[in-house]
């Protein structure tokens, strides 16, 4: 039937995982998708994981964007890609790491399966345009 | 039905949580196919029991669903929450905040939290949610919790889709005028008072009290017009109008529960009540007229959709609503001439069905 429009909308978890206490850059980057007209669900702080894969499985995201300011990323995030492979949702889940992340760390963030890497200074603006450009088309 | 459709059916009636997740996706994008799939998913349905919380920003619903859950969980049942926020009318994005709150029942899959925004207009919001709902009855869920924020008419198209609803009311939340006017607390079959350890709950619990007794006397709050509390008020109390939003749920007192969601005071009786009330509606009858009436909103509403989406073709046909509107501006016609142009092809067509459906009963 024609009413069948498709209303589409890009669907992102802003996650915090792990030990670290900040998360104003998170508050940004969900309003700023927010304003871009996507569909934001933030995790909150101190998350495990496991928590993260749960609510990206759940919540059927398009983008996952984990914040990590800690620099427990090489401990944390293949968890994370291990918990979504587990349920299917790895292949086909926009993977994105921001926050403080040393150059050195960053090859090893994309081959466990993290699509782009934001560090500091990176503007609103970029990010958002990559998520347009690469979210998965399903 | 695609094969994709039909595999990922049968992956969600097998308890896969990707499968229900992407079927509420397709819900909710109306994806092509979804029609079909939903349909499908009807004949699983009619097991879980559907549960309504609404009340203003703040109230605390978040945490109270969050223990909610927690106490389901406990008792070894297994729960679905469709926790509802807003979206923002110029981008359509939405900050879906209720998962944070969600913390007791974290790493168990068997609570499956799901946010959804108000995308979608036209009563799109409140057939996602109903649609959402088939989805984890389904799927096998026992307790399926929709809560939304109680600010106008959308959320109560929503809670519409509940057997059993609780409206939260924080203590201090105006003067007793606020509890005669009307909405939300006249979808209430529960009243929850939460935080209720705070200052005025006292006086917010008796504003609700009295409230639901003039509704008992009156017959006009809560679908109440029943028959304990103050009784009798000269055997002349006469339940006939008590037809609110819920249909005939008529001897039903909402009764006032206390609760303090943080710690989770309150929220035993608060499950009790509930219960109460689901036994209720189905001693009484009044859940096969509820789920009658929620089918026939179903169907009103589908059918809405579809001539919807006919008229706005049609409008676009038409060269768009916009030049439309700019001779209106123009002072060239009117809305109402135009409307009568657009839609008497419309009439037209159907008046010719109905002589066709005439003549056919005629002749046999």
């Amino acid at each position: 039937m024609s009413s069948e429009q498709e209303a589409e909308s890009i669907r992102c978890l802003v996650a915090k995982v792990g030990l670290d206490g900040h998360d104003r850059g998170a508050h940004v980057i969900a309003r700023a998708f927010r304003d871009a007209g996507f569909e934001v669900i933030y995790s909150g702080l101190h998350k495990s994981p496991d928590e993260i894969v749960q609510a990206a499985v759940q919540e059927d995201v398009d983008v996952l964007g984990i914040s990590i300011l800690s620099g427990a990323h090489d401990t944390l995030v293949p968890k994370i890609m291990d918990g979504l492979e587990e349920y299917g949702a790895k292949d086909d889940t926009l993977v994105l790491a921001g926050g403080v992340i040393p150059d050195e760390d960053r090859d090893g963030l994309t081959e466990e399966g993290v699509a782009a890497i934001f560090g500091p200074g990176t503007s609103v603006e970029e990010t958002i345009e990559f998520v347009r450009e690469n979210a998965p088309q399903r | 039905m695609d094969s994709d459709d039909e595999s990922l059916l049968e992956a969600l009636l097998a308890g896969e949580h990707r499968a229900l997740a992407r079927v509420i996706s397709k819900i909710e994008n109306r994806s092509s196919g979804y029609r079909e799939l939903v349909s499908e998913l009807y004949a699983h349905t009619g097991n879980a029991d559907v549960i309504g919380i609404t009340g203003s920003p703040g109230a605390g619903k978040s945490t109270l669903v969050d223990k909610l859950a927690e106490a389901y969980r406990e008792r070894g049942e297994t729960v679905g929450i469709i926790a509802i926020d807003p979206s923002s009318p110029f981008t359509g994005g939405a900050v879906l905040g209720d998962r944070i709150r969600m913390a007791s029942t974290v790493g168990d899959m068997d609570v499956f939290v799901r946010s959804m925004s108000a995308r979608g207009t036209l009563g799109g919001l409140s057939t996602a949610t109903a649609d959402a709902v088939k989805a984890m009855d389904a799927f096998g869920k026992d307790k399926i919790i929709i809560e939304t924020v109680g600010a106008g008419q959308n959320e109560i198209d929503i809670v519409r889709t509940a057997d059993s609803v609780a409206v939260l009311v924080p203590p201090g939340s105006g003067d007793d005028i606020q509890t005669l006017k009307a909405g939300i607390l006249e979808i209430a079959d529960i009243f929850v008072v939460n935080k209720a350890d705070r200052d005025g709950a006292d006086r917010t619990v008796q504003e609700l009290r009295e409230m639901v007794h003039l509704g008992e006397e009156s017959g006009i709050a809560g679908g109440g017009g029943g028959h304990h509390g103050v009784d009798a008020t000269g055997g002349g109390v006469d339940s006939g109008g008590a037809d609110g939003v819920d249909g005939p749920d008529d001897d039903w007192t909402p009764p006032i529960v206390e609760t303090v969601a943080t710690t989770g005071t309150g929220v035993d009786e608060f499950i009790d009540q509930l219960a109460t009330h689901r036994a209720h509606l189905v001693d009484s009858g009044a859940l096969a007229e509820k789920v009658r009436t929620r089918y026939a909103e179903e169907i009103r509403t589908l059918l809405r959709e579809d001539v919807h989406a006919m008229l706005e073709a049609e409008l676009a046909e038409r060269g768009g609503v916009d030049d439309l509107a700019e001779a209106v501006r123009r002072g060239e016609t009117d809305p109402y001439s135009i409307v009568t142009d657009v839609l008497e092809p419309v009439e037209d067509c159907l008046g010719d069905i109905e002589t066709e459906a005439g003549a056919a009963s005629r002749t046999e």
